[in-house]
């Protein structure tokens, strides 16, 4: 039975078995492909969509559980033309390297600084240490997110 | 590519180079030059590194982007010598085309240390281009990407600037001497501005100039700044595209299945469960495998998962246990692969002698993107998009496996998700051609799960070292380093179709050409048995290698009662070798004692770049923590500093994410680990700040994607050593220690 749900603030229709992952139904389903595949047990954070304004692991998300939820993918989040604060810091400090775990660590990050405009390191380590990086932007990841939470105090 | 596409099909409908003014340039004159390959027909295209249009410059960077930022680096050559804005340059991998080879791989292939500059060195190094041209190898890999561009695309930029002015010179009339360029355009002397776009089907009409002379070190006004990443816009808001991101009309999605026991047969399968399941449409028998088509890559994977198989059993040893006797066994004078270095007696020790052995398992490479392309087959051609180190060898491989001619195949290389040598492999392309062969006109992405993508490899070699080392005086009497592992380029050549004959030289890498003076030093590589398919894996042998010899220098420090970093020192006369130590020393503060941490150092000289790094670990009552993290390099010229920084900091990242967690082991001749629970790369709370300084000794310019991995595993060893009291000689070492 198609899933209906919100994706980036419009109404999307799926058709896909219930317990698709989300993952898939939004790269294979509706083309939405800034969401990555990384491991598919929930163990590296790529797949990191918000849920309701809450950053879930879309690979262990079931299409079914999302039907009438808001979800918001990286290309929801902001464009190359209206960069979201978090996309913004990330640019200046240049973290991306081969930019394959990048959704996924902005997602979380914007979940984390829309939950607590003001994180201290250690919760920044805590809410970003499910996503890994094997490229190693770790030490640009943690002034990126400082710098993201201060711009959102600005705003 | 897309652009290049766009170009060529203008240009084929419309049949006039002209009027659509499409242009490359650049600069292979000398000697015979391999053909154009951005030069459609028609297109009046000299060669293949610049290319104009209306829209604006392209620059082709022919290299791997798998993170290294490489393309921006050969962007900045390019713009560099044409006098163009950073916000007017825009990149393309460009086609698999023999005008693109490596020349500096080759280079570095020579039996001579880095360091060695003599005229016979020089002399090697330099015959290299002449095979590296005649293999056409177009591969990414070995830090050679930018010595081998540094001169050939600036002298690129340079001849289409010079181009471009001559056609404006002749346009209006004047001495072209009088002429000069800015923000993208030729400027006359009485101000009028003709930009590049207008101007680039005339400079092509006519002869390309000579290579004039590059511009002086001190009028770069892009290079040697950090510059932002053309890439990083894109990356940071989900639009950049990875091989599994292209989505074509009618698309299918599929995943394979391979042996476990890698490389061996497949008897037969049974795929009714998995036929029966949604979405499952067909299951393609691959010989050693199967792909499962899908209307979805998770059908796909869960239609794998369903198939009951029949596999053959491994022809390897079944069990790490195993494969380690074989290395062991290894050690023996009949198995000498090669003895690099044999400087005086190591057979006559004096003073306090050493005498340990070192292991290291196998490692994977775990990049975050795990193996995935795309392929059309349609009307007798395939359309393959692949993120790829090697687009020459995968063509070609893609060709045999679809049953078609090389030039009936388009490959697009793609962004990468990391690379780490595992893109040099071809299997992802090979197994994309075979599925889309299967079915002409459907649109295929074949996507490895995480597990297939863990347990098929090709691994780094598990590898063991034997050090017999004695010290008096408060130096290194003898160092006699015995390496054993199995070879990679054995296994690789195999793979290739290329016969690897004679000694491997990543044996022995990372550690004869060490710049270390001590009197009587043997490095001896013997060659184990092989066992499963081995790959290059970041840093390759020095991955290793410089564990070992880093772990020996330590330990023969510790015996000698001298201060670590300080007997590295008393040990080397290269002096931008002892420039990085020195560096981290300053930076780390080393010597200053503190409560509770503990520092370690280590130094490896690898793909001619000298790196030092230090490592700070505390003892806390969660287990040990990294606290902090230094590194020097030397990389000769640095062209973008902030760019050479993060591929320093992250291969340190790797280095220690291998050298905590990393193994891979086989029982029952499978490979035991399946995903990134039991492959656990460094997790953010566990990396340390990280301190990068870039020396300039001037000397060759150096590639920087690989050389700040080696150093990090016997630095944090080490360290461990010092805070602990425990030697740390085999790896990975959460085995032995617990970190918090």
């Amino acid at each position: 039975m198609p899933t209906t749900l919100t994706v980036n603030g419009t109404s999307a229709t799926v058709d896909l078995p219930d317990d698709t992952p989300l993952l898939w139904a939004l790269r294979d389903g509706l083309n939405l492909t800034g969401t990555k595949y990384g491991c598919g047990v929930a163990a590296c954070g790529a797949c990191t969509v918000l849920i309701d304004g809450v950053a879930q692991r879309s690979c262990q998300t079931a299409l079914a559980d999302v039907a009438g939820a808001s979800v918001t993918t990286i290309e929801g989040l902001g464009t190359p033309a209206a960069l979201h604060a978090v996309q913004a810091a990330w640019i200046d400090h240049q973290v991306a390297q081969c930019g394959y775990c990048q959704s996924g660590q902005i997602m979380q990050a914007a979940s984390l600084l829309a939950e607590n405009p003001a994180p201290s390191l250690q919760e920044i380590d805590d809410a970003m240490d499910g996503n890994l990086c094997r490229c190693g932007t770790y030490p640009r990841i943690r002034a990126a997110v400082q710098d993201a939470a201060s711009r959102l105090r600005e705003v | 590519m897309g652009r290049l596409r766009t170009i060529a099909r203008r240009t084929f409908l419309i049949g006039s180079a002209a009027l659509v003014g499409g242009v490359a340039f650049g600069t292979y004159a000398y000697r015979k030059p391999h053909a154009n390959p951005i030069a459609g027909a028609g297109i009046g295209a000299l060669t293949p590194y610049v290319l104009i249009d209306p829209q604006g410059v392209t620059i082709i960077a022919p290299r791997a982007e798998m993170g290294q930022g490489i393309h921006s680096t050969l962007a900045a050559l390019v713009a560099e010598e044409l006098d163009l804005p950073w916000d007017q340059v825009r990149v393309l991998h460009g086609p698999p085309a023999a005008a693109y080879y490596n020349a500096a791989m080759l280079e570095e292939g020579v039996p001579f240390a880095p360091t060695d500059e003599s005229w016979l060195a020089e002399t090697a190094r330099g015959a290299m281009a002449i095979p590296a041209k005649f293999l056409a190898l177009q591969i990414t890999g070995g830090s050679t990407s930018t010595p081998d561009a540094y001169e050939k695309m600036r002298a690129a930029g340079a001849v289409a600037r010079a181009a471009l002015v001559q056609a404006a010179a002749r346009r209006l009339g004047l001495d072209a001497a009088t002429l000069t360029t800015e923000g993208g355009a030729v400027i006359a002397p009485d101000g009028t501005r003709i930009p590049y776009t207008e101007l680039a089907v005339e400079a092509a009409a006519s002869d390309l100039p000579a290579v004039p002379p590059l511009k002086a070190r001190e009028d770069w006004t892009l290079l040697g700044t950090s510059l932002p990443r053309l890439d990083m816009v894109e990356k940071s808001t989900g639009t950049a595209q990875f091989a599994g991101d292209i989505r074509l009309p009618g698309m299918r999605f599929a995943t394979v299945r391979m042996n476990p026991a890698i490389g061996a047969a497949m008897n037969g399968f049974d795929a009714t469960a998995a036929l029966a399941m949604p979405g499952v449409e067909q299951v393609i028998n691959l010989g050693r495998g199967v792909a499962v088509v899908a209307n979805t890559t998770w059908a796909a994977m869960q239609g794998a998962d369903a198939i009951r198989f029949d596999w053959a059993d491994a022809s390897y040893p079944a069990t790490s246990a195993e494969m380690r006797a074989q290395i062991a066994a290894a050690f023996s004078s009949d198995t000498v692969d090669a003895t690099p270095r044999n400087d005086g007696d190591v057979t006559q020790p004096r003073g306090q002698t050493l005498q340990a052995e070192y292991h290291v398992p196998p490692l994977a490479h775990a990049t975050m993107e795990p193996q995935q392309a795309t392929a059309l087959l349609q009307d007798g051609r395939l359309e393959i998009w692949v993120g790829t180190q090697a687009p020459g060898f995968a063509r070609k491989a893609a060709a045999k496996a679809a049953g078609i001619a090389e030039e009936n195949v388009t490959l697009h290389t793609t962004l990468m998700g990391g690379g780490f040598g595992r893109r040099t492999e071809l299997d992802a392309s090979i197994y994309a051609a075979q599925v889309a062969a299967a079915m002409p006109g459907t649109p295929v992405l074949v996507t490895w799960s995480r597990e297939e993508d863990m347990v098929q490899g090709p691994f780094r070699p598990m590898a063991s070292a034997r050090i017999a080392g004695s010290v008096a005086e408060g130096q290194i009497e003898t160092f006699d380093l015995a390496i054993a592992a199995p070879s990679i380029m054995e296994t690789f050549g195999e793979r290739f179709g290329v016969p690897m004959a004679g000694p491997d030289s990543t044996l022995s890498q990372g550690a004869w050409e060490q710049p270390y003076s001590f009197a009587n030093y043997r490095v001896t590589a013997h060659r184990a048995p092989r066992t499963v398919p081995l790959g290059f894996w970041r840093s390759v042998g020095a991955s290793h290698n410089g564990f070992f010899h880093e772990g020996a220098v330590d330990e023969l420090a510790h015996l000698a009662g001298v201060d670590p970093l300080a007997f590295r020192l008393q040990h080397i006369t290269h002096a931008p070798s002892r420039q990085v130590l020195e560096a981290v020393a300053e930076m780390s503060g080393w010597g200053t004692p503190r409560p509770n941490r503990a520092l370690g150092v280590a130094f490896v000289l690898s793909f001619g770049v000298p790196t030092a790094e230090v490592i700070e670990v505390e003892d806390t009552p969660q287990g040990i923590r990294l606290t902090g993290a230094w590194a020097a390099v030397d990389v000769g010229t640095a062209l973008d500093p902030r760019n050479i920084q993060a591929q320093v900091s992250g291969a340190m990242v790797f280095g220690l994410s291998a050298a905590i967690n990393g193994q891979i082991t086989f029982a029952g001749g499978h490979v035991e680990q399946r995903n990134y629970w039991d492959y656990e790369p460094l997790r953010l709370h566990q990396c340390p700040e990280i301190q990068v300084r870039i020396l300039e000794s001037g000397s060759k310019i150096r590639g920087i994607g690989e050389p700040g991995t080696p150093p990090a595993a016997p630095a944090l060893a080490n360290a461990l050593f010092a805070l602990t009291g425990t030697r740390a000689r085999e790896l990975p070492l959460a085995n032995s220690f617990r970190f918090a």
